[in-house]
């Protein structure tokens, strides 16, 4: 039996890489993919304290958070396309209309 | 140290180690691929944890549909290699001691406060997926229903701004 304290950990270091990523990367698409990764690492804490708790409560939470995941990337990916398309490209630090 | 913690030690290493790749490459495709290394990674972690039908979605869901959506639009755009300048690098110092410092601080708080868990009974086999269906269609029977109506305002948001405008 793997204790519950690894999971929560792995978790929360997944979600610091992932917020890391989010910061350090400037391609738009990648930066996107870095929320998937924190997404990732909330769900794995949420299963692990599901099977603590001996409860079922946490992985039909996991379903909602990935449902919410599908549709986030479905709109996400839309607004990614129409900036390629406006601005002829991914990076952010050109993507700065609201820039002074 | 049982095989039930080798598993996980190996799992967790592809996962972080997945994720570490996603950092570092240059390519977005590339970052695509690490991420669905930890995708499949941490579907291993929850069919350990037994929760088999949570696994399966994850595999499904995440590693088929939204990767393949991710990779079909990295392809679609033709996106090339990302380019840093001077001030997003310096960014970095910054960003890994704030991204150490959240996770460690969530770390420690966690697993201090996981005491109370661990000395909580587990029961082991709990019939999941037989579970999981009673509580979505009972339970939560209204968020449920909630999520197809998300769904719908999704696929039309995404529909509206992807389409080209009249001119």
């Amino acid at each position: 039996m793997v204790p519950t304290n690894y999971y929560v950990i792995l978790s929360a270091i997944l979600f610091g890489l992932g917020v890391f990523a989010f910061i350090f990367k400037r391609n738009i698409i990648t930066i996107f993919m870095s929320i998937e990764l924190m997404l990732n690492a909330v769900n794995l804490a949420f299963v692990a304290f599901s099977q603590a708790l001996g409860k079922l409560d946490g992985q039909v939470f996991v379903l909602f958070v990935i449902v919410v995941a599908a549709s986030e990337a479905a709109v996400g990916l839309g607004i990614i396309i129409l900036i390629a398309r406006n601005r002829q490209t991914l990076n952010v630090e050109r993507v700065d209309l609201l820039k002074l | 140290m049982t095989a039930a913690l080798v598993v996980f030690f190996v799992l967790a290493a592809l996962a972080v180690i997945g994720a570490v790749s996603l950092i570092l490459q240059k390519h977005p495709i590339h970052s695509a691929l690490s991420l669905i290394v930890v995708m499949v990674a941490l579907a291993g972690l929850y069919l350990l944890l037994g929760a088999e039908f949570v696994a399966a979605v994850q595999i499904i869901v995440y590693g088929g549909a939204i990767m393949v959506l991710f990779v079909f639009v990295i392809m679609l755009l033709n996106a090339g290699v990302e380019e840093h300048t001077s001030i997003s690098k310096m960014a970095g110092a910054p960003g890994l001691l704030l991204a150490v410092a959240l996770a460690g601080f969530v770390a420690a708080t966690i697993a201090k406060s996981t005491e109370s868990v661990q000395a909580a009974p587990q029961t082991g086999e709990i019939a999941s997926t037989l579970g999981i269906s009673n509580m979505i269609f009972k339970d939560f029977v209204y968020p449920f229903e909630l999520t197809s109506f998300l769904i719908l305002v999704a696929v039309l948001g995404a529909t509206v701004l992807a389409q080209r405008e009249k001119s």
